[in-house]
């Protein structure tokens, strides 16, 4: 079961080779089984899983369903999910109880897909290691004792210990490839704008996106399919076409040029990785394609740029949990501003707090220019450096991170440490373009994702570049053992 | 030592949307507390906001009308508070791209002169819930039914150099936004605020002083005696060595006096961005091609086509196109009657008064421009006198009619014109009264009131008043007989 | 570049935040070195580039006036730590 595509698992449901009910109920056993170890999850909805499974079969068996009906989905926890609790795995919505749904969400359950849970991540989607979670630390699958990578850590866990078919997280600077990459799953981050972020809860709204964990590009290209597309209660959703991901998956990529810019392959990056990356990218000529040197001159300019732009905007979304209308508030407050201040210092955790305080501090009177404006410039310069490479390339390709997965506590003293290691996956943020994570070998005894950066609204044909590689190697199949199950 | 005065006005005009400027939900007024606030309103975890293209009409409206460019590319920003009826912790607004830009309307001083204001900039933002002060065990309740009511803010230069002038000010501009069907012009609900900016200095002196601002005051009255007070204030602070501070002042209307809102004060630091939920708001020429067309007659406009076309005086003209309701209401009584200047005087007269006493807007009134128009078409073919109407037009008032003909004729008010009946009264009366008779026509020419009351009596009132003058003037004369 | 507890304290009030006094050192050491990374900014030109808020080259999207919602007080209040009579409980608002 655990290592049919989603394409099978479609085509068993429908043979009746297995139910929809069956088929949840697997995947609930794993969490069952395995998640004590692994903390992927926060919230089980096995009640409301089984639930739209039943629906799901019925579907089936009246010949209605569509080709994700009765596959089960789990989303990372800031997915609004109506009448199940969406904690964003902090303190301050421990509680909360959403009344609505995601557009996601929405759409995929109208696609008949049973939700199996909420996953882990960083609170607030701020990190890179899934270790500030208010739920705690999530393990990665393949060493116990190291971070999966974060913020959308938890829905990276889950596919890579099979825990879920499938699952949704979000990217702001990194969180879906970066996860996916110390995982060895797949993972895609559409354009900014490709998939509503209506539900979505916010960490910095003009660098989120949602996207999909897989365990590998077929499966990616269904789910993403389905939930990408204009969406009238998100202004920033595009009313772009989307194609038929899965149309092109096969098409030849012979005379593909790749560019590989000279900034990925600096100081700070782990030898070994270069290597695994250097003999991916050799596949790829052997499937065709070409190599060509690029450079993305101010990519050093990201991090510092990030670390104003998402802060800001993380201040200003996160001023809304204020205690009045939902979530924690602090015991016999003593007046209103008393209320305010225990409430968000006592329900936010320390990274939270962090940016919440370097944003304020950069949009506060007399440091707006040098600080906020000065970062949207050099968002345009890094946009300017993608704009000019793809006058010349057809996609880019690199590392995802400079490391593999590191022991879980080894940076916790050290903000700044874990701040640089985003720095080859939070240019595509500020740029708003397409990225994707695939497996592409092993070092340190730790998997390696190969980043794709496609131009705007190329989705497809990244998909198709990935699915190629995934055609012709097998890093994308391979399981860590102690969550191999069945064989 | 001789102070000038200096005054700037930031209104807050609601604009008259069904739904709110970010989500669907319903701006009506007065609902069941929290009853019209969704997700959106609420700032619920992962909303966004979706901007209502009819605000943006109406802002471009009001832009046009004071003749402003209007911002091609105008930006919201985000403005970031605490407070706890402002549910995001910001508020969408427009900051350094807002969608009016510098505009200016005329006002009339007392004097009768013309001034000019400048109107720096108009934004659109969301307004606040409201806080209910009445006790809770000690804690306020927050309504967040006005939560995202879109508003127009109207900053004006600091052009306005006593109370009565910004209060002038602020009647145009709330004549003007109703004429443009933006704003209904509610006071009382809060439809319509206005902030005052207020400082003095030595005439003669160019820089300005330090500046006050007073809070939401929600009446004309309340503005001049709030800005004289804070005026008063001032000066007999600088007077007196003293220093004025830069601060938010309230005005209280039951001490009439302002005090310090010290907690407003803290910590001002808005930190304004642009809310990356929302892109530039984009206005093409044909936009205002389409809003320039659908703009209504403008008062100015109106007033000296009142004075050509019905021959009012300027007076008349002001006062019936002060309000575009009242104007309407006027002009189809004086086309359907095709009587201007008594349809003016009735207006302006009769109808207005009652609708003062009753505390009524003329769209309230329960003597409807049809049923004026009938009275005014008996009045003008002498069916009633003008005495006569008067009663006519209280019953109407009071619905005991739904046209004035009916009212006559039940009533039997109609006008006695057959002189075969007025002279036969007369001469009854003069039988009667033979010593008042003498007294006439020895001189006494007060006496003729006496016969004209009496006639008046004998009739009901009904008796043509320039038919019983004449025939009493025949009878009564000497030697007639 | 740093920040001094004291900034970190005024910073810490104007987002409403409330830090334990033990914390605040540890606050100003973290902001100091994240600012200090931020100022690698200083060293790009930047003079003739148009500031970028938003990664789309687009305009504003805007809806019809119609009114969608309808009254879900309960269901949307339900989330509420304290409220009576339809309204949102706060400690008493002085103005
Ligand atoms: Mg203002
Ligand atoms: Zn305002």
């Amino acid at each position: 079961m655990i290592n049919k595509t989603l394409t099978e698992l479609s085509a068993g449901l429908k043979d009746g080779d297995f139910s929809s009910v069956e088929l949840s109920q697997y995947f609930l056993q794993r969490i069952a089984k395995y998640d004590d170890e692994l903390n992927a999850f926060i919230t089980v909805t096995e009640e409301q899983a089984l639930a739209a499974a039943n629906k799901a079969d019925e579907a089936i068996a009246a010949g209605t369903a569509g080709v994700l009906t009765g596959i089960p989905v789990a989303y990372k926890d800031l997915f609004c999910t109506d009448g199940i609790r969406t904690s964003c795995a902090s303190k301050m919505l421990d509680n909360f109880i959403a009344p609505y749904n995601a557009t996601v969400v929405e759409k995929l359950t109208a696609a008949g897909m049973p939700m199996l849970g909420k996953t882990n991540m960083d609170e607030f989607a701020m990190g890179s290691s899934n270790e500030n979670s208010y739920y705690g630390a999530v393990k990665n699958p393949w060493d116990l004792e190291r971070v999966p990578g974060g913020s959308s850590g938890g829905s990276a866990v889950a596919v890579c210990a099979k825990l879920a078919p499938v699952s949704l997280g979000t990217d702001t600077g990194g969180s879906i490839r970066q996860p996916a990459s110390l995982t060895g799953v797949t993972g895609i981050k559409p354009t900014y704008g490709r998939v509503s972020r209506y539900g979505m809860i916010a960490y910095a709204s003009s660098l989120d996106q949602g996207g999909v964990f897989a365990s590998n590009a077929e499966d990616c290209a269904l789910v993403l399919a389905a939930i990408a597309g204009f969406d009238a209660k998100d202004s920033t959703s595009v009313e772009h076409q989307v194609p038929d991901f899965s149309a092109t998956l096969n098409d030849s990529i012979q005379g593909l040029k790749i560019g590989v810019p000279k900034e990925f392959f600096g100081e700070g990056l782990d030898n070994k990785i270069a290597t695994v990356i250097q003999e991916a990218l050799q596949e790829y000529t052997k499937l065709g394609a070409e190599i060509i040197d690029i450079s993305l001159p101010n990519t050093h300019l990201a991090i510092p740029s990030y670390y104003v732009i998402a802060p800001a905007e993380a201040s200003s979304n996160l001023s809304r949990f204020d205690g009045v209308r939902y979530g924690y508030r602090c015991e016999d407050p003593k007046d209103l501003t008393d209320m305010y201040m225990r409430s968000r210092g006592e329900g936010f955790g320390t990274e939270v707090k962090r940016r919440i305080m370097t944003g304020t501090y950069a949009l506060s009177a007399g440091y707006y220019d040098a600080y906020y404006l000065k970062a949207q410039k050099i968002r345009r310069l890094i946009s300017n450096d993608f704009k000019q490479a793809f006058e010349k390339v057809d996609v880019i390709m690199g590392p995802v991170s400079p490391e593999t997965a590191f022991k879980i506590g080894a940076k916790t003293d050290d903000p700044i440490s874990m701040y640089l290691a985003d720095i080859y996956t939070l240019s595509l943020n500020l740029a708003g373009l397409p990225g994707m994570s695939i497996p592409a070998g092993k070092a340190n005894d730790m998997p390696v994702g190969l980043q794709i950066i496609g131009n705007y609204f190329e989705e497809a044909k990244m998909l198709n570049i990935a699915h190629q590689f995934q055609q012709a190697t097998d890093y994308h199949k391979q399981l860590p053992a102690q969550f191999g199950g069945e064989k | 030592m001789e102070w000038e005065t200096v005054i700037g006005l930031e209104i807050h005009a609601q604009l008259s949307t069904k739904s709110k400027l970010f989500s669907g939900s319903s701006t009506e007024y007065g609902q069941e507390p929290n009853t019209q606030a969704n997700v959106v309103d609420l700032a619920m975890p992962g909303v966004l906001p979706v901007l209502n293209a009819e605000a943006v009409r109406m802002a471009a409206m009001f832009g046009l009308a004071i003749g402003a460019p209007i911002g091609r590319g105008n930006v919201f920003a985000r403005k970031n508070y605490f407070y706890p009826d402002l549910p995001q912790g910001y508020q969408i607004s427009q900051f350094d791209k807002p969608i009016v830009e510098l505009g200016h309307i005329d006002i009339t001083l007392e004097n009768g002169e013309s001034k000019r204001i400048g109107v720096t900039r108009a934004h659109l933002e969301q307004d606040a819930g409201k806080s209910l002060h009445k006790d809770f065990a000690g804690m306020t309740g927050i309504d967040l039914n006005r939560s995202g009511t879109p508003l127009l803010e109207i900053v004006s230069e600091p052009d306005m150099r006593s109370a009565k002038e910004a209060v002038a000010y602020m009647k145009k501009i709330h004549e003007l936004v109703q004429y443009l069907g933006i704003n209904d012009g509610n006071l009382q609900e809060g439809s319509f605020r206005c902030d005052a900016n207020v400082s003095v200095r030595p005439k003669g002196q160019k820089e300005f002083g330090t500046r006050t601002e007073l809070k939401n005051i929600n009446s004309f009255r309340f503005v001049e005696r709030a800005i004289n007070l804070e005026v008063e204030r001032q000066i007999d602070l600088l007077e007196e060595g003293g220093e004025v501070i830069q601060e938010t002042r309230l005005y209280d209307p039951d001490k009439n006096q302002t005090r310090s809102m010290r907690s407003k004060e803290e910590a001002n630091d808005y930190r304004y961005f642009p809310d990356p939920d929302l892109l530039p708001v984009e206005i093409t020429d044909e936009f205002l091609d389409e809003v320039r067309a659908s703009l209504p007659e403008l008062p100015q406009v109106k007033f000296k086509r009142f004075m050509q076309e019905y021959g009012l005086s300027d007076y008349d003209a002001g006062v019936l196109t002060a309000n575009r309701a009242v104007a309407d209401y006027f002009e189809a009584v004086a086309k359907d009657s095709g009587e201007a200047k008594l349809s003016a005087n009735w207006v302006i007269g009769e109808l207005s008064s009652h609708l003062n006493n009753h505390d009524l807007l003329i769209t309230d009134s329960p003597v409807s421009s049809e049923m004026l128009t009938g009275l005014i078409k008996r009045i003008a073919d002498k069916t009633i006198s003008g005495k006569i109407a008067k009663e006519v037009f209280q019953a109407l008032w009071e619905g005991e009619g739904s046209t004035a003909d009916d009212i006559i004729e039940s009533k039997g008010l109609k006008q006695i014109t057959d002189s075969g009946a007025i002279e036969a009264m007369i001469d009854e009366i003069i039988a009667n009264n033979q010593a008042q008779v003498e007294q006439y026509r020895s001189g006494k020419d007060k006496v003729f009131g006496f016969f004209v009351g009496q006639v008046m009596k004998a009739s009901q009132g009904k008796a043509n008043p320039a038919q019983v003058n004449q025939i009493l003037k025949q009878k009564l004369a000497p030697e007639s007989e | 570049m740093s920040l001094s507890p004291e900034e970190v304290k005024k910073i810490a009030y104007l987002a409403r935040l409330s830090i334990e006094e033990e914390h605040v050192e540890q606050y100003s050491e973290d902001l100091s070195s994240i600012f200090g990374l931020v100022e690698q900014m200083n060293a790009a030109a930047t003079d003739d580039i148009e500031p970028m808020a938003h990664p789309q080259n687009a305009m504003q999207r805007l809806r019809d006036d119609v009114v969608t919602e309808t009254n879900q007080r309960d269901k949307l209040m339900a989330n509420a730590p304290l409220k009576e009579d339809g309204l949102f409980l706060v400690p008493k608002v002085l103005d």
